[in-house]
């Protein structure tokens, strides 16, 4: 019954939408208006309807409230979901219940790791061929300012408390730090070649760098800024996450092929978790991704050009299941409810969309060229 | 007391290997290059092949900060008429037990020999002959630089996939081209491309350039192309830089060039930046003051690859490294897009192949479609079941 009610309401507020389409595009599904917020269409442009009827907005709002008030009920929240896109140099901003691109916003040359911060107001950006981390207004959508951020970043992580901004410089090897109310870098770490992928432990302590060509996890102490711990893992490590409740540290190696599992407090490697998908060479099977889901049970792994994403019990360790998603699938998000994962697509130009519950990829987004990070604000 | 420092230490610094500083010496032994190329932008520098080893040494050290290792690359430049045997026994007697080797067929395989009795492990950088994993394949030599036929190969799957079947050949006139002109030929057999007819371009001597030169070439060409049957593509096999790089916009028929011309099949090229290629042509350029060649590339993925093995065995030695890079453990990044691993028949690492116009890199083979039960890289060049290598 229950389920029932969920797809009447669904459809019947996709027909509200569809029967006010000539509204602008974007209205809070709350129903709470945000009058002069700017709203930029993919194109770049300033997201007016076509006839100019900026006037309307509030109109929509009233009669969208009118209309789909009754169906509040949906479970579905419409968070706002940010995606870097590497060749497109935008961001491009998605609603996570309609399941559309609302806006995209140009930011500098090569746009890649992004990360917001506690409250979700401001969006921090890698823009690599800038060699800074922009700043974007989540609320204004416009870029804000900069911060120091050394050559060539590629990936950052925010302390828990949000002051500092760890990022990876692959040019010369360095973890650079970045106090991000001063906006000064505060210091910097010698790491190995091609520093990548940065993690920090819930509890803010420890912080992991992998360099690509050195293929180790650097553990470092967040207090003393010294390297802990060393950790050879299998060629070109590029991502690490820990696990919410900070137990264990996985590592992606994209050419290696395989996700390491590292036991943060006795600061060793546990095992291994290898891909074997039929038909499929291994050399494209390439993990990038990694996500937990917040019990720690589960654990979401983008495979890049396999266009797959592998499930694993991140209990016993198995692969349950591999989801066919958009091609070289790079970072994944989930929906602060978890009820979708959403997946970067490089190739494809998408976003696809993975229903939590049921496993199953329910929608592809078209967002701007090489999508390639992928964030979801808090609320 | 002092147990109590060393578990101390062992948390601390929780290398993977010993604590014990392990020392790992690479000679570099290089024949010089002929400076008469056709193209004044690939006239060898004077650290051509040593330039890529000492950026793979620096590498390799600086995973050696946390591992307790160093690199060392040992240079040794051979001049026209230089005793090879000397200079090898000179870097041997310096405790090189790996050599990045940068020779002729007939020196590598000389320098095998004379290297077993030490136990050392070559690592050939830039001959493609495919004798010396065949017929004349040794158990001290890994072969980083690709052979003919996978370069062929490589280039002959690009033009299966552009529909461009029919070819018009011309070779040049040193034994070499022949070989290379062989491998066209037996990639054109291997995926159904017809090589329409053979010319040959007869290498007269002189200098390879001159004030008008560019006017005679302008004439030359098109008679030497002249009155062939309809092909789609026009194939250089010239490796001693007498012809193929004047073919270009050069022919009778308008036609595509490609071989040692135009689209060239090739293992590194100063353009590759894809795969975070960029990050290792950024590192080279600043240090060096250059552009990487395909010779620098594989001096530098040799030493990567003694690197790789010697931090994931913890040791120096050349037999335990070279078993190591033979096995399943071991994988290498080498920013072509996928891992890169040793053929364990004959020591020649598979890779995919660079198709380059000189400006840009146009496409990467293996291409889509070409399948093959173990490594789509195996689709490259002469593969297991027809290998005549018997490794000793």
């Amino acid at each position: 019954m229950q389920i029932a009610m969920k797809n009447a309401s669904t459809s019947i507020l996709r027909g509200c939408r569809l029967g006010l389409s000539f509204l602008p595009a974007r209205f809070p599904s709350h129903g709470r208006a945000r009058p002069g917020h700017p709203r930029v269409s993919p194109n770049g442009v300033d997201a007016r309807d076509k006839r100019g009827h900026d006037a309307s907005y509030a109109i929509s709002m009233t009669i969208s409230a009118f209309v789909c008030g009754m169906f509040s009920l949906t479970p579905a929240h419409a968070y706002k979901a940010y995606v870097s896109n590497e060749k497109g140099n935008s961001i491009t901003v998605l609603d996570t219940e309609k399941l559309e691109a609302t806006a995209t916003v140009k930011v500098g040359r090569r746009p890649r790791g992004i990360a917001l911060n506690k409250d979700g107001s401001e969006l921090y950006i890698c823009a690599g061929d800038d060699d800074a981390i922009q700043v974007l207004d989540t609320k204004t959508l416009k870029i804000t300012g900069k911060l120091p951020s050394g050559p060539d970043p590629e990936l950052l992580a925010l302390s828990p408390d949000g002051d500092v901004i760890y990022v990876s410089n692959e040019n010369d090897n360095l973890v650079t730090l970045i106090d991000v109310k001063k906006k000064e870098m505060i210091g910097d770490i010698p790491v190995g070649v091609e520093p990548e992928g940065m993690a920090i432990s819930p509890d803010g302590k420890l912080l992991v760098n992998t360099s690509e060509t050195t293929n180790m996890a650097h553990l470092i102490d967040t207090q003393s800024k010294q390297i802990v711990a060393n950790i050879l893992v299998d060629a070109r490590p590029r991502f690490a996450e820990f696990k919410k409740d900070g137990s264990e540290l996985w590592v992606s190696s994209e050419v290696g092929g395989t996700v390491a599992i590292i036991d943060p407090a006795k600061r060793e490697l546990k095992q291994k978790i290898a891909f074997d998908i039929p038909a499929m060479s291994k050399e494209a099977i390439q993990p990038i991704g990694i996500s937990f889901t917040r019990d720690g049970k589960r654990a979401f792994v983008a495979l890049g050009p396999a266009n797959r994403v592998a499930v694993i019990d991140a209990q016993t360790k198995r692969i349950e299941k591999y989801l066919l998603v958009g091609q070289r699938v790079w970072h994944l998000a989930f929906t602060p409810d978890e009820k979708y994962l959403l997946t970067a697509n490089g190739v494809s130009n998408d976003v696809s969309v993975i229903d939590v519950a049921s496993l199953k990829v329910v929608k592809s987004i078209p967002v701007g060229a090489f999508p390639w990070g992928v964030v979801v604000a808090p609320q | 007391m002092k147990s109590l420092v060393v578990a101390f230490c062992l948390v601390l610094f929780a290398a993977p290997v010993a604590a014990e500083t392990v020392n790992v010496k690479v000679g570099v032994l290089r024949e010089t290059h002929t400076r008469e190329t056709l193209s004044i932008l690939d006239i060898p520098a004077a650290d051509d092949t040593l330039a890529g080893a000492l950026m793979g040494a620096a590498d390799n050290n600086t995973t050696g900060k946390f591992t307790n290792q160093t690199f060392e690359a040992i240079d040794a430049k051979l001049e026209d008429g230089d005793d090879v045997m000397a200079a090898l026994d000179a870097l041997l007697d310096k405790g090189a037990l790996f050599i990045i080797a940068d020779l002729s067929a007939e020196h590598l395989l000389a320098a095998s020999e004379r290297a077993k009795p030490k136990g050392a492990v070559l690592f050939n950088v830039s001959a493609t002959d495919d004798r010396l994993r065949e017929a004349d394949c040794r158990a001290n030599v890994i072969h980083v630089a690709p052979t003919r036929s996978m370069l062929a190969d490589g280039l002959a799957q690009y033009l299966i996939w552009k529909q461009w079947r029919r070819w018009l050949l011309i070779k040049g006139s040193h034994p070499e081209d022949e070989l290379l002109a062989q491998a066209f030929r037996s990639s054109a057999k291997k995926f159904g491309a017809k090589v329409v007819e053979e010319r040959v371009y007869e290498d007269t001597g002189g200098g390879r350039r001159s004030d008008s030169g560019s006017v005679q070439t302008q004439r030359q060409i098109p008679v030497l192309t002249q009155n062939a049957p309809a092909y789609d593509v026009l194939i250089a096999a010239d490796e001693n830089e007498v012809f193929g790089g004047y073919l270009p916009y050069r022919t009778w028929d308008p036609r595509p060039v490609a071989g040692s011309g135009g689209l060239m099949p090739t293992s590194w090229d100063a353009s590759h930046e894809q795969w975070g290629a960029l990050q290792l042509q950024n590192r080279f350029t600043q240090t060096f003051r250059r552009l990487m060649n395909a010779r620098d590339n594989a001096a530098w993925l040799a030493m990567r690859m003694i690197g790789e093995a010697a931090t994931r065995t913890g040791s120096n030695d050349p037999e335990k490294l070279r078993l190591y890079l033979l096995g399943n453990d071991f994988s290498i990044a080498a920013f072509k897009g996928v891992r890169l691993t040793l053929r364990p028949w004959n020591q020649q690492l598979r890779q995919p192949i660079l198709l380059s116009d000189g400006r840009m890199i146009v496409s990467v083979s293996p291409q889509e479609g070409f399948l093959h039960q173990t490594s789509e890289l195996d689709t490259l060049g002469a593969d297991q079941p027809e290998s005549k290598c018997k490794l000793q």
